[in-house]
């Protein structure tokens, strides 16, 4: 099957409109013709293996990811409201519209903060956890599935969670801040429009934190216990060692949780649109609460696709970037150690 | 949470109206109207309807049982859904221009789109008749000058009190001005009791502030003008958003209400009003269900509960007496068979529209039924709905949402104290251009 795969590159790609006819012959031929020749017979026939097995996924994703893209792309161009047809060209005019409007400027800004706010805050803060749970210590199972059991929860429960405790007046938050004299903001934290964002971003870091604790501590299980020890030998204290080895050793799992956690914040939707569905005064919005909010809500599904192409554009542009500038690295380095015959 | 069968459909801002002249008709005998079909062959319509909760669900279940039979060789499919589901099963529905046949319009700018579409069918020749019955209730579902929905229920905005807090804080009765008002907020301020809530975090509640200030700036024309033009350069709109103004800046709003849901869990803005943590809410007249829906005991604030419409504004040029409102009106889609047409006919007949009043299921259009509605609350506010000179459908929906939506956003800023009284009409304005 090895073999069958490797050679799979070099078949010519069989156009989606190859017979059956055409098919049932091909195997015919291969069938009398098998032998260690790499016949044309046998290219096609690992062509039309590779077909038959890629294909219902293939058929899957064209239908459900590739045709609603090409058609978001479509309305985009369009001024439609959801029903009716389709016949008020506007050429570019929505992209346009999109990026002139201060809402939507604002909601890249709050995706841009959420960005560097993940990797300032969770990055230091979810190491450093995971440095310490990495010790052996009493208690050390409960304590990681402690920390992890925020990320298990679904988006929107945790969401409807921290919406009541953070509720004005009756909420807990205010409630236990209240007990020790302390008075919350009068709108509420998540009415207030000049600390809503990072209220949103607190609960982000709650709910997330787990998966970046539980991404280190994989990672750090890679760090050879030799080179820890030998570095003890050597007189180093536990810090040096952190410093010096682990943390470094730990880069390329860092890097892949920051690329998460980085696309993760642009495309940021289900939290901030149950906190505060992008209010108080459009200081909590998102690209994605934006584009729903003129799709679903308001009926501008062009102005809605234009919105969600530029998503689509942001999102793909900081991963290119992230990918030549930082991955690269990593995936540079594997490579030699694959020519070097590293195992 | 569960809202009153009839009442979710008004939940979202929606639905509409204008005149509610239907006075006091002579009433009809409400026998068997049941409309017969002269069709002999097999039929099926499907009906989408939102009263998904009993007596509302099995009322309707047996209207519909009643018009199979005295029609033979029709089937009616009819589909209950929780409220926020259909609209988006119709959203879906109307994009894969699969509409059901008989569904809920709630009139205005939707509606007008939905016509523009192609999607529903003309009723005025062939309900003529329950067209003239229903008189001035129809206006908000015409679009140049034919009907294509009619309303089954109809109501108004105004404010919800609790009658026990306002004696508490020795208020002795409503405000009847905009002064008034928040004199009372004050008052009751002083004694302790959280005046207002407001569901400002859902922003069409809020916006119901500026659309009745509008309402008492503007004279009657002037609005029914905006609609049909969507130009607001007279000056009553800016002077609207500035009496709102003055209503905010006098802070008589629930502690956090920016970031307040209308009518979701106990610290909603119905929440707090049912739970006596406030003392009054503005709403439509769903809210004695939405309340019931949030209190244990599924009684809401019970005999605590008073009404008072939106007081007036010494400078306004609008008439006092008119009214905000709303409604739900049944509409067919284009292709539905002719029977789903009679269905309709039916459905607001005297006998069923008497139904739906005595389960308290709405407010009737069809004047036959007035009598029939038991629920104190509602009783009194068809009164003010038939006695209103003027019922203004709620802006958004009669703007339709890109205009309607563009200008909620920009009330709730204000609210925020991020927008001033001319930005609402400039971005309305704005909003309203980009759409012709």
């Amino acid at each position: 099957m090895t073999s069958l795969l490797g050679r799979s590159s070099a078949a010519p790609h069989p156009g989606p409109g190859v017979t059956s006819g055409t098919a049932d012959r091909a195997t015919a031929r291969s069938a009398v013709r098998r032998g260690p020749s790499r016949s044309g017979g046998g290219r096609l026939r690992t062509a039309l293996e590779v077909l038959f097995f890629v294909g219902p996924a293939l058929a899957l994703f064209v239908l459900f990811v590739v045709w609603p893209v090409v058609r978001a792309v479509q309305f985009s161009f369009y001024r439609w409201k959801g029903f009716g047809p389709l016949d008020d060209f506007v050429g570019l005019r929505n992209y346009v519209s999109v990026l002139q409007n201060e809402v939507f400027v604002g909601a890249f800004v709050h995706n841009m903060v959420i960005v560097g706010l993940s990797i300032a805050v969770q990055l230091p803060l979810g190491l450093g956890i995971a440095l310490l749970l990495n010790r052996s210590m009493r208690g050390q199972g409960l304590l990681r599935t402690v920390i992890f059991v925020p990320y298990v929860l679904s988006e929107v429960i945790a969401g409807v969670v921290w919406f009541q405790l953070l509720q004005p007046q009756y909420g807990v938050v205010d409630g236990i801040l209240g007990a020790v004299g302390v008075e919350g903001p009068e709108q509420g934290w998540l009415g207030t429009p000049d600390i809503a964002l990072y209220t949103v971003f607190g609960v982000l870091t709650w709910k997330y934190l787990g998966l970046a604790v539980l991404l280190f501590l994989a990672g750090l299980q890679g760090v050879p216990h030799e080179l820890v020890e030998a570095a003890q030998m050597d007189g180093a204290s536990w810090w040096q060692v952190q410093r010096r080895i682990t943390v470094p050793l730990l880069g390329p799992t860092v890097r892949t949780w920051a690329f998460l956690s980085m696309i993760g914040s642009i495309q940021l939707f289900d939290m901030v649109w149950i906190l505060t569905g992008g209010g108080p005064a459009n200081a909590t919005t998102t690209m994605a609460t934006f584009l729903i909010n003129e799709g679903t809500k308001r009926y501008n599904y062009g102005i809605a696709t234009a919105a969600s192409v530029i998503l689509f554009g942001v999102a793909l542009v900081f991963a290119l970037l992230y990918q030549y500038f930082v991955l690269r690295r990593d995936v540079a380095d594997a490579d030699a150690d694959a020519r070097r015959g590293v195992r | 949470m569960r809202r009153r069968s009839v009442t979710p459909v008004l939940a979202l801002g929606v639905a509409l109206s204008v005149l509610a002249a239907c006075g006091t008709g002579g009433s009809e005998t409400s026998g068997n109207d049941t409309p017969a079909s002269s069709s002999g062959a097999a039929t099926s319509i499907t009906w989408w309807h939102n009263s998904n909760t009993d007596p509302g669900k099995a009322y309707y279940d047996e209207v519909a049982k009643k018009f199979e039979a005295a029609n033979p060789g029709v089937t009616v499919q009819v589909t209950a859904m929780q409220h926020e589901d259909m609209l988006t099963k119709l959203d879906a529905a109307f994009q894969s221009g699969d509409a059901p046949d008989v569904y809920m319009e709630r009139g205005g700018g939707e509606l007008a789109d939905h016509v523009e579409a192609g999607l529903v069918k003309d009723l005025s020749a062939p309900a003529q008749d329950v067209v003239s019955k229903l008189g001035g209730s129809v206006a908000g579902w015409q679009v140049d000058g034919k009907t294509y929905a009619l309303p089954f229920s109809v109501g108004v905005v105004g404010f919800w009190y609790n009658k026990a807090l306002f004696t508490k804080a020795g208020v002795d009765k409503p405000p009847a001005t905009v002064e008034e008002l928040i004199a009372t907020a004050d008052t009751l301020r002083a004694a302790g009791i959280e005046p207002i809530s407001v569901g400002a975090g859902d922003k069409w509640p809020a916006a119901h502030y500026w659309y009745y200030l509008a309402l008492r700036q503007c004279p009657q024309q002037v609005l029914q003008d905006a609609v049909k033009s969507l130009d607001f350069s007279d000056p009553c709109f800016v002077a609207a958003g500035t009496e709102l103004e003055k209503i905010v800046k006098a802070k008589p709003f629930n502690k956090g209400f920016l970031s307040t849901p209308a009518q979701t869990g106990p610290t909603s803005a119905s929440g707090l009003l049912a739970t006596g943590k406030v003392a009054m809410e503005m709403q439509g007249h769903w809210e004695p269900g939405v309340m019931q829906g949030l209190t244990e005991d599924k009684k809401g604030l019970g005999e605590n509960l008073g009404w008072f419409p939106f007081p007036a504004v010494s400078t306004g040029k609008g008439d006092p007496a008119s009214a905000l409102g709303g409604g739900d009106a049944w509409a067919v889609g284009k292709n539905a068979p002719d029977v789903a047409v009679d269905f309709v006919k039916y459905l607001l007949s005297d006998e069923v529209q008497t139904g739906f009043a005595e389960r308290d299921m709405g407010l009737p259009t069809n004047p036959a039924a007035s009598g029939s509605v038991k629920d104190p609350a509602l009783a009194g506010l068809l009164k003010v709905r038939d006695q209103a000179p003027f019922v203004q459908l709620y802006f958004d929906t009669a703007f339709g949402q890109a205009v309607g939506g563009a200008m909620n956003d920009e009330i709730a800023l204000l609210f925020a104290g991020k927008a001033g009284p001319q930005d609402i009409v400039e971005k309305t304005q704005a909003a309203a251009d980009d759409a012709k």
